[in-house]
């Protein structure tokens, strides 16, 4: 069995009174694309920064490629990539300079054809003798992507990499990262989009309070969380209650003449179209709807862990 | 590249780009502070015999420069990169405290005695300035600057916000220069001041400097480089405790 990516024992971590990390065990396989999920205050960029030895945990441990981020700091920060929250910069350097001494910090010298070369997929070629100051906040977003990836990390994290940045830029550097994933790279993500984490992770695992609520792959959280909704808008008519049970609850004060049915899957829908004639329901839309990480996330978060949910760090899926 | 070499360069480089502020500004408030106290005291106030008081005068500057220059360019490019989160650069390769530590300091240095040098050379033309034993000059213009770019890195870790640093800056650094007998000497203080001054390390530094210059010191210089090294060994303990903790910077 390959070492993990990243393995995270039982780590504790509180802050005064907050426990911010209560008992986080995780395991991310080398080559997974692994989205790190949950609300605002849930410990995602507190996990990150153990990972990364920004923060300190009280107890447990971290690991990267099976070095210890404690004892063995200076290969496990040379494994991994940490793309920052925060829109941080050095106002005294240009790009190139940021990248040269980024790499130096890696112990490294005399890269500057790979440094073109991140220049280039990210776009930034024109920009690299321009001062940080003078960049957009997208461009000095892909300028930290490009910091992150200098030392050619096996392991990259990327913390909200993608907020407030504009759709163009989004796609292009999903693009990018996507590649690297290809190119064998193990990528962590967090994002407040839960249609990126949808459509690029394999396996996810969402925090709520410091403690993993849930850990699968997407495929079957979707499955067991989500499954197909069917959007109606009645022209009249009311439901009937053998229906009504499988009503989403619409938004307070909403339109009454909207509502949302679950199912399991589309080999119920026939039964439920039947269902819907017999009760003579005149229906103005009709729509159907895949399966939605959103709708598992809000499911998670308000039960804390369902019934039916691994919540344990066992490695249910884990993708090739 | 090793990282400390990298970490070294960048901090040089910092401050060069911005050299205008971090040498040249300060070489002119020196010049500033010689045309003032020159022109208020020469020919009424003779300090040592035979040496005018703007002789005098000049290698104190000179030091007062370097201490506060040192102390400055730690602890500024360190406040600035905590506040503007781009420590983050430095907190997340592989950089031992140890690394950190030298790196920070020695760019203190170099800044430190740059804009000493800076003085010395644009204050030229004022005085006649002898350098009898240069090697002392130089033995504590090198202890101070390590001594307060050491402090400087206690400061930028310590403080949150600006306003802090510059409390530690006015209320610390500023007035134990002011009072360690750069514009005067302490025998001429009464008797309390005489004996608080000799509490006060930065004495030492700028008595020990001036004594490479005239071969004449308020106290000897092996006493004055003993209570410099035994400072910066405590400043370097100190400094080196909170980094290897990760006190303010690894949460």
């Amino acid at each position: 069995m390959s070492t993990p990516a990243i393995e995270v024992r039982d780590i504790v971590k509180r802050y005064g009174a907050l426990t911010a990390l209560d008992g986080v065990s995780l395991t991310i396989e080398p080559g997974e694309f692994f989205a790190l999920l949950g609300p605002n205050g849930a410990g995602k960029t507190t996990l990150i920064s153990i990972i990364a030895g920004l923060a300190r945990a009280d107890s447990g441990s971290a690991r990267v490629l099976g070095a210890d981020v404690r004892t063995d700091y200076r290969r496990a920060r040379r494994l991994l990539g940490v793309v920052p929250q925060e829109l941080v910069f050095d106002p005294f350097f240009t790009v190139r300079e940021t990248l040269r001494i980024q790499a130096g910090y890696y112990g490294l010298r005399g890269v500057d054809d790979w440094i073109d070369e991140i220049l280039h997929h990210l776009d930034l070629d024109a920009k690299a003798d321009t001062n940080m100051r003078a960049l957009s906040g997208g461009m000095k977003r892909r300028v930290l992507v490009a910091q992150a990836l200098v030392h050619k990390p096996p392991v990259i994290v990327l913390d909200e990499p993608t907020a407030g940045v504009d759709v163009e830029l989004r796609q292009g550097l999903w693009q990018f990262v996507r590649r690297l994933n290809r190119d064998g790279h193990t990528v962590v993500l967090t994002t407040h989009y839960l249609e990126e984490a949808e459509t690029l992770c394999r396996r996810i695992a969402m925090l709520k309070a410091g403690r993993i609520v849930a850990l699968d792959s997407t495929d079957n959280l979707l499955a067991t969380f989500s499954g197909l909704h069917l959007r109606l808008r009645l022209e009249r008519g009311e439901l009937p209650a053998s229906l009504a049970a499988r009503a989403v609850a619409g938004e307070p004060g909403g339109d009454p003449s909207r509502v949302t049915l679950r199912l399991r899957d589309y080999a119920e829908l026939e039964a439920l179209l039947a269902e819907l004639r017999q009760a003579r329901l005149a229906i103005a839309e009709f729509e159907l709807q895949p399966p939605d990480l959103e709708e598992v996330f809000v499911r998670v978060m308000r039960t804390g862990a369902p019934s039916g949910s691994p919540v344990t760090p066992s490695k249910s899926s884990p993708a090739a | 590249m090793t990282s400390f070499a990298t970490l070294l360069y960048k901090e040089l480089l910092r401050f060069w780009k911005v050299a205008f502020q971090t040498i040249a500004a300060p070489i002119l408030t020196a010049l500033l502070y010689l045309a003032v106290f020159a022109q208020a005291l020469a020919g009424r106030v003779e300090v040592y015999p035979g040496v005018p008081y703007v002789s005098f005068l000049l290698p104190g500057l000179a030091m007062m420069s370097v201490l506060q220059n040192a102390f400055a360019n730690s602890s500024s490019s360190l406040i600035q990169s905590k506040i503007t989160g781009n420590i983050v650069f430095i907190l997340l390769p592989p950089i031992s405290y140890l690394e950190f530590f030298c790196a920070y300091v020695l760019a203190s240095t170099v800044r430190g005695l740059a804009v000493g040098a800076g003085v010395l050379v644009a204050t030229l033309g004022f005085a006649h300035l002898p350098l009898v034993a240069p090697l002392w000059t130089l033995a504590f213009a090198l202890a101070g600057a390590l001594l307060l770019g050491a402090l400087g890195l206690i400061a930028g870790i310590w403080a949150d916000k600006f306003d802090q640093l510059a409390g530690f800056q006015n209320f610390i650094i500023l007035p134990l220069t002011f009072l360690s007998g750069v514009f005067y000497s302490v025998h001429a203080l009464p008797g309390f001041w005489q004996l608080a001054s000799h509490a006060n390390p930065f004495f030492y530094m700028i008595d020990g400097f001036r004594y490479g210059f005239f071969g004449v010191s308020d106290v000897s210089p092996l006493v004055s480089l003993a209570v410099v090294g035994v400072s910066f060994a405590l400043v370097c303990g100190a400094a080196l405790a909170l980094l290897r903790s990760g006190y303010k910077l690894r949460g």
